[in-house]
């Protein structure tokens, strides 16, 4: 299956770099990352470099559209640990003309000094989070900068870099519509071509998870007033040309960060660093890579010569999985792709039912939720969800 | 075999928690029968549910031999009958099967309502009875206050009664003596023709069907070619033995002795209990008297939750089947649970028993439909049929009128609960037959609706009486009364399981509690959905699920691809355990939480 065997290409190719260490651990974040007294940066290099050397030799070729700093908070590496990093990966593979670098960085003083050593790096494009522009809640949010040196930061990293993005928190403790809406617009004003705005979302195993389960964190949206803040953030960005071109994503044409495009058009994407995951075609199987959570059990495991562990993705959780990252995009799935990956067809009683309900449009190829449909995305991914069964019982697997 | 003067066969009475295995392991263990590194808590009950609840549910029978002070051996046969309202008529032929009982009062609690109703099958059945006060190794234990309502409500003599503990094994020796020297020796001629009375049947996967008798007359031996006299079924006599509590063949059982049959019969449906067991030549000519085939009382479906698990439950109901005569099943269709069984039980308990079964012993998980009883259906051209399903009620052009069976409902409450008590048998539409005391605490005598108590009138009065009520009851009869089929529409599709009878004064509250229920038991979807209760076309209760407004992943990127993945998938197989009605997705339980009433 010459056609499956290419599938990624509709997503194209990317890198993740993660970096796992923050000064503090904010109380929303589930994220793998950890906070330590000192780091060896040098050893940490050696082993991302390794890792490079290792996934390149099994893609030989391929062009790299994308690479991304996540973390943690990437912008406590040392420039020259970031610019060995691009410069192996620009030896290791052809890159594409508009190859982009995204660094995602704290808005500190200290960090923002450290931009225009990042650029002369590599990098081109940055991702600030921000989160909030009063101090008050950047206080609750566990947050160690200021709004004022937010306000610094951004503007530096525009001088800075090409391509600047910021991110927000909403539905934050005690927010009203009115407040959100009037920083939003001050968001605006400040923003370059991108802002990623997020619903804070309280999950298991975050400071914030613990104190939700015994009712010690007041003050959060309702049902309806979540409703309403997202339907707030859609109208202000869509007034100021900012169109969401993903759920929590918001940009000017062309302003798009390419990276997540990768994963949210079901591209493949190596992932390098504890805990990171990566989805990579080879030989003509996906497979669904993870590497280990910590720090020092990766470090030590890259160093040992140990490869991440492995998972072919059958076909029913390929289309699962494209079904889920691509309908969160605006211009959602292609029908056809989906067809061509899972070698059967989407229900047609629930995309009636969906149809019926307004949740969902078709135009041609193309099946994307309504307004309406995003809001309600999860129930509307399961509705259209292939059943497990209809693949377990076929000999489609691969 | 033995002599009659050296036999005693006896049962015990006892309210459910008053120590009647324990006491019954203590005798075993006392005589020896059983050797202590064999001994087992509760060794009458065999099964699990039944060590479990403490409840028994097939008799059992020990034979315990016994030399008294008096120098003598005794043959001392104890049958363990079930103790529960359910199997009312199986434990009225195990109290015949005996000549006394010991009346077994737990003294730190008093009389119970179970222990009367079980006092007066056996005062029924001419007993002999010898109270024993058990748990006096307790501090609450209060002997003369137990006495004085043993003298009180049941109207015994209480001098003689033994107090005991059946845990530390004081008093038993005593207990043991009293048997030998109060309870009177069966009687019986060995030379007439063999009267056998069937005490009881189950199956057994090596020996086929064992069947538990009381010899009245004659002698049974190996051999013998014996006569059901119901049915007239004749069947070869392979084994003969009694229990001790394990099986051991002897050759013959003569009059007055107790012990069990094999005679390669393979269903226990062929085995009916109070059944009389005589040869095929030479026979008795008349039956013992008291037999009746037992009747189910309360139906229900029973439906996989996974459709493809139907066959399975055929299989498991089909086996079940074999060793309850009392256990009846039909298939059943449902658009709404697709396919499974419609089951009559005997009881409450007996649904229960059953349904744990299956769903333990078969691994099928089930959905149980609301439990109704059989309504008597009087067609306007004369005829009567006999409702078993709410869903199958008739068209009501062609209906006359219908009738509902009735019980008379015993209740014992402490003075604090009565008036709680009272408030539910009123709202359980039921009619106050009688009010006394007995110190501090009420006996309440109620004429009730069957329907009205299958459901969870047990649990409800357990829970406003803090478990302090005991109950019991007995059917009287049918009456008539006002009753209408209520159904229940889901996004304006009627659920056929979720039909109900309901008295009509009661339908709209019946029904708006219903659907407040229910609106609290499915989940919300991507649409509103209205939910409506209805007599014949017209809706006399609504309530409105909201749709799902937001439920959207703020966060995804290549790392969450997996996780959340999962997650969706943990969802979808959620779902699967609902049953889909239209769009509308119904979680298992709720065919039974709706039902339930709080009130």
């Amino acid at each position: 299956m010459d056609a499956l065997a290419e599938d990624w290409r509709n997503g194209g190719f990317g890198l993740y770099i993660h970096w796992p260490f923050c000064q503090a651990k904010c109380p929303y974040c589930d994220f793998n990352s950890h906070v330590v007294c000192q780091i060896d940066q040098a050893r940490w290099k050696a082993a991302y470099i390794q890792e490079i050397d290792r996934f390149a030799e099994e893609t030989p070729g391929r062009i790299l559209n994308t690479m991304f700093f996540g973390g943690g908070t990437p912008s406590l590496m040392d420039p020259d640990v970031v610019g060995a990093i691009i410069e192996k990966v620009r030896q290791s593979w052809p890159t594409s003309n508009d190859f982009e670098i995204t660094l995602e960085a704290n808005p500190s003083s200290v960090e923002a000094a450290r931009f225009a050593a990042y650029r002369d790096a590599g990098v081109n494009r940055v991702s600030v989070g921000v989160q909030a522009l009063n101090n008050n809640d950047l206080k609750r949010l566990g947050r160690l900068h200021s709004k004022d040196e937010a306000i610094k930061a951004i503007e530096i990293a525009k001088k800075s870099f090409e391509r600047v993005s910021f991110d927000l928190m909403y539905g934050r403790q005690d927010q009203s519509a009115a407040s959100w809406s009037s920083e939003l617009t001050w968001a605006i004003d400040l923003a370059a071509d991108h802002l990623s705005l997020y619903q804070l979302t309280i999950e298991d195993g975050t400071a914030f998870g613990d104190r939700y389960k015994i009712g010690r964190l007041r003050g959060l949206p309702d049902e309806d007033l979540s409703v309403h803040l997202f339907e707030i953030t859609q109208e202000i960005c869509d007034k100021a040309g900012l169109h969401a071109y993903e759920v929590s994503n918001h940009a000017k044409s062309d302003a798009e960060s390419r990276h997540n495009l990768i994963y949210w058009k079901y591209g493949d994407y190596i992932g390098i660093g504890p805990g990171a995951h990566g989805r990579l075609t080879l030989n003509g199987n996906r497979f669904a890579t993870e590497t280990f959570k910590s720090p020092f059990q990766w470090l030590s495991q890259v160093e040992g010569g140990q490869m991440e562990s492995r998972t072919v993705l059958s076909l029913a959780d390929q289309a699962a999985e494209y079904l889920m990252m691509s309908l969160r995009l605006t211009e959602g799935i292609s029908i056809n792709r989906y067809n061509k990956m899972t070698g059967q067809k989407l229900d047609s009683h629930q995309i009636d039912f969906l149809r019926s309900e307004n949740l969902i449009n078709i135009d041609q190829d193309r099946l994307c939720t309504t307004d309406r449909g995003r809001l309600v995305l999860n129930s509307v991914i399961e509705t259209l969800m292939p059943s497990l069964e209809l693949f377990d019982n076929s000999q489609l697997t691969t | 075999m033995t002599e009659l003067s050296k036999i005693r066969n006896f049962s015990i009475v006892a309210h459910i928690d008053h120590g009647k295995s324990t006491l019954a392991d203590r005798l075993i263990q006392e005589t020896g029968t059983v050797q202590d590194r064999d001994m087992k808590e509760q060794l009458l009950d065999a099964m699990d549910i039944e060590r479990e609840r403490g409840i028994t549910i097939k008799a059992n029978t020990v034979r315990i031999d016994y030399t008294a002070d008096d120098g003598e051996d005794y043959v001392l046969n104890l049958i363990d009958t079930p103790g529960h309202v359910d199997f009312a008529y199986e434990v009225s032929r195990s109290m015949r099967a005996v000549e006394g009982s010991l009346l077994v009062v737990d003294s730190t609690q008093g009389v119970e309502a179970q222990t009367l109703a079980n006092v007066y099958q056996a005062i029924d059945a001419d007993h002999e009875l010898v109270p024993v006060f058990n748990k006096i190794d307790l501090p609450a234990s209060d002997i003369d206050r137990v006495a004085e309502q043993v003298e009180d409500v049941i109207g015994i003599d209480a001098s003689g009664a033994i107090p005991v503990s059946a845990k530390t094994g004081q008093g038993i020796h005593e207990v043991l003596e009293a048997i030998v020297k109060t309870l009177p020796a069966p009687k019986g001629t060995r030379d007439a023709p063999l009267k056998a009375m069937l005490v009881d049947s189950w199956y057994d996967a090596y020996l086929g069907v064992i069947v538990l008798v009381r010899i009245i007359d004659g002698v049974l031996k190996k051999g013998d070619r014996i006569k059901m006299m119901s049915n007239g079924s004749i069947h070869p006599v392979d084994r003969i033995g009694v229990f001790r509590p394990q099986m051991q063949a002897i050759d013959e059982l003569g009059p007055g002795e107790i012990g069990f049959l094999t005679a390669s019969i393979k269903q226990v449906r062929d085995t009916r209990v109070g059944d009389t067991i005589t040869t095929e030549k030479k026979g008795a000519d008349t039956p013992l008297p008291g037999f009746k085939p037992s009747q189910p009382v309360v139906f229900c479906g029973l439906f996989p939750v996974d459709n493809a698990e139907f066959e399975d439950l055929r299989d498991a109901i089909e086996k079940l089947a074999l060793n309850d005569a009392s256990f009846s099943f039909e298939m059943e269709t449902s658009a709404a649970l697709g396919f499974g069984f419609r089951c009559g039980f005997l009881g409450l308990l007996h649904l229960e028993v059953i349904r744990d079964r299956i769903e333990r012993e078969y691994d099928i998980e089930l959905i149980t439909t609301a439990p109704s009883v059989i309504y008597h259906v009087y067609m306007r051209d004369g005829s009567m049929i006999e409702l078993h399903n709410p869903a199958d009620m008739p068209d009501l052009t062609h209906v006359d009128h219908l009738e509902e069976p009735r019980i008379k409902a015993t209740i014992l409450v402490p003075d604090d609960y009565l008036g709680d008590v009272l408030k539910l048998c009123q709202d359980r539409r039921g009619i106050q037959l009688d009010l006394t005391y007995a110190g501090s605490r009420a006996m309440v005598v109620y004429d009730l609706p069957l329907n009205e108590v299958v459901f969870d009138f047990y649990d409800r009065l357990k829970s406003v009486t803090k478990g302090y009520a005991s109950f019991d009851y007995q059917m009287t009869g049918y009456r008539q009364d006002h009753l209408v089929k209520m159904q229940i529409l889901v996004n304006d599709e009627p659920v056929d399981a979720l039909s109900t009878m309901v008295h009509r004064d009661r339908a709209e509250q019946r029904g708006r509690a219903m659907c407040e229920k229910l609106k609290d038991l499915i989940p919300r979807h991507m649409f509103k959905i209205p939910i409506q209760a209805a007599i014949g076309g017209r809706i006399i209760a609504r309530e409105t699920l909201a749709a799902l407004r937001k439920d959207v992943t703020a966060k995804c990127y290549g790392g969450d691809a997996t996780r959340k993945r999962k997650l969706l998938d943990k969802q979808k197989a959620g779902k699967k355990k609902m049953r889909q009605f239209g769009k509308v997705d119904i979680p298992q339980e709720a065919f039974i939480s709706a039902l339930k009433m709080d009130g």
